[in-house]
């Protein structure tokens, strides 16, 4: 009998972990899915007429119009920052006459889509998730659906065409203040010639770095709307779950706005 | 004891302009190890307001869940006006959810919108006419539960009672032939109780639904059901008029509604 139990314990101690690393697996396979067919039910409904004008251009506002002031403040200390730090090390083998091109191209290709992402994601996106997670926990959602109005199509698309549009807009900005940012410490502190900043950039700058700014903030803003829809749209119980959605939301947002970038960097010209 | 017996015949009935019966069928549900549902039967005629009562965590709540289409069950059925909403999906499912109207347990209205567009919500989303041409009927549905002058506030603005009035306004709006009910009464004080319980049977008599509503407020409840549903651990104990729910003598409904503590083993 104690045999029979030290042997049923061992092989226990065995298939217990083997178990569950298995089930882990299988949730996080599982979760995965989910959050996939999450995007693909989303992209499915933003074909679907009728389409939610109102409420598309309500997040617009939410997620663009209210998140300018911070992108001009994050916007134009970037710059600064690049100016200054470009001013100091091209000084050194003489080049400050390139600070222009590697303040503007740094910000249009990498920096502008990625900080002005990271600065909505915290701003817009914990917000979202928020919302939807006390929707959803206070049964609105449900009240939503049993009234065969399709959440997705009230609350997931529009966020997500709201994305797609306040994104690139607020790229932009971030690109533009700070260039002007960097033209405030190159120019006016280090007296380089303005004419000598901007014709460099008009120089090195191509319509492809454009581009490449252009389909990496496209890119985020599906990216941050989706993930805050899903955690809000699968919250867990309570109060509790709807601050641990909100968190998530972020952290996942801003670790897959990094992995996307660096991806697209690779991928694109 | 009269148990829960489905009616033959019933279940072939069309949709029609008049109330639908509602027939559940062994309806089992697990979540994870644990069962909830084990087999419930129920039959709920037409017109008919039964009420369901049973101890917190029994299953009531998943019950009506099942019955609205937003926990698909492991096994049975739910059958109304003929179709089996087990096995509805997409666009056939919401056919048949269009002719509810819920009151959720804790009014579900959506907080970006005021008391006046919460009600004309259902009716805005669902129709082509103008604004203009249905604000009269979300008004008048705001006057039937007392609360036309309310309209513009939003609902953190307004009172409990106010709000599950406002809930029932909105669920009443589409002029539903199936209504359900989660606990229209919780946690409000035993006049507010009386009133809403007095709205429901109004209008009820007005509007001619089938409903169920899930409640725990005994013996309040018995004032104004037509029959009485006792779920106990996951399953139907007892139905019947709530004269004779009063009277069971079964040993877990009268411990129920009498408020007993069990102290004894079953």
């Amino acid at each position: 009998m104690t045999i029979r139990h030290a042997t049923d314990a061992a092989l226990a101690s065995i298939v217990d972990p083997a178990q569950q690393l298995g089930r882990a697996t299988v949730d996080t396979l599982s979760a995965m899915g989910r959050f996939g067919l999450f995007l693909a039910q989303a992209l499915f409904w933003l074909l679907v007429p009728p389409f939610k004008v109102g409420q598309t251009l309500q997040r617009i506002s939410f997620i663009g119009a209210r998140s300018m002031s911070i992108i001009l403040l994050t916007g134009g200390f970037t710059g600064m920052v690049l100016g200054l730090q470009g001013m100091l090390l091209l000084r050194r083998v003489g080049s400050e006459a390139f600070v222009g091109p590697a303040v503007a191209v740094s910000l249009i290709r990498e920096l502008g889509p990625v900080l002005a992402a990271l600065m909505v994601t915290g701003r817009a996106g914990s917000a979202i998730a928020a919302e939807i997670g006390v929707m959803r926990i206070t049964e609105q959602i449900d009240a939503l659906t049993v009234m065969a109005l399709h959440p997705m199509r009230y609350l997931v698309v529009p966020t997500i065409v709201a994305g797609l549009i306040a994104f690139p807009i607020l790229n932009w900005v971030f690109d533009v203040v700070g260039i002007f940012g960097g033209y405030l410490i190159a120019v006016k502190l280090f007296g380089l010639s303005s004419g000598t900043y901007f014709g460099q950039i008009q120089a090195f700058l191509s319509t492809t770095d454009i581009w490449v700014g252009f389909w990496k903030s496209l890119a985020f803003g599906v990216v941050v709307t989706w993930v805050a829809c899903y955690k809000g749209f699968y919250v867990g119980h309570g109060a509790e779950g709807v601050g641990r959605a909100t968190t998530e939301s972020v952290v996942l947002a801003s670790v897959m706005i990094f992995v996307l970038d660096y991806l697209m960097g690779s991928i694109l010209p | 004891m009269v148990m829960a017996q489905p009616l033959a015949g019933e279940r072939e009935v069309a949709a029609s302009d008049g109330p639908p019966p509602i027939q559940i069928e062994n309806l089992q549900k697990r979540f994870g190890t644990q069962p909830v549902l084990r087999g419930v039967d129920l039959h709920v005629g037409p017109g008919e307001l039964m009420v369901v009562i049973g101890r917190s965590g029994g299953g009531k709540s998943v019950l009506l869940r099942h019955i609205l289409g937003l926990v698909r069950p492991d096994a049975g059925r739910i059958v109304i006006a003929g179709q089996d909403l087990t096995r509805l999906r997409g666009r056939a499912l919401d056919r048949v959810r269009e002719r509810f109207g819920v009151v959720f347990q804790g009014g579900a209205l959506f907080d970006s919108l005021t008391v006046l567009q919460n009600v004309l919500f259902p009716i805005k989303e669902k129709s082509r006419l103008p604004v203009a041409q249905l604000l009269p009927r979300a008004q008048e549905a705001l006057a039937q539960v007392g609360l036309a002058d309310m309209g513009h506030k939003f609902p953190a603005e307004i009172s409990g009672g106010m709000r599950k009035r406002v809930a029932i306004a909105r669920a009443l709006v589409t002029e539903p032939k199936v209504v359900f009910l989660d606990e229209p009464t919780t946690g409000l004080d035993p006049i507010l109780v009386n009133s809403i319980h007095h709205l429901i049977v109004t209008l009820h008599r007005q509007f001619n639904f089938t409903a169920i509503m899930v409640s725990h407020e005994i013996p309040e409840i018995f004032r104004i059901a037509d029959r009485v549903a006792v779920l106990n651990e996951g399953r139907i104990r007892q139905v019947g008029t709530p004269a004779e729910i009063e009277g069971s003598k079964d040993r877990v409904v009268r411990q129920f509604i009498q408020g007993e503590v069990e102290t004894e083993a079953r």
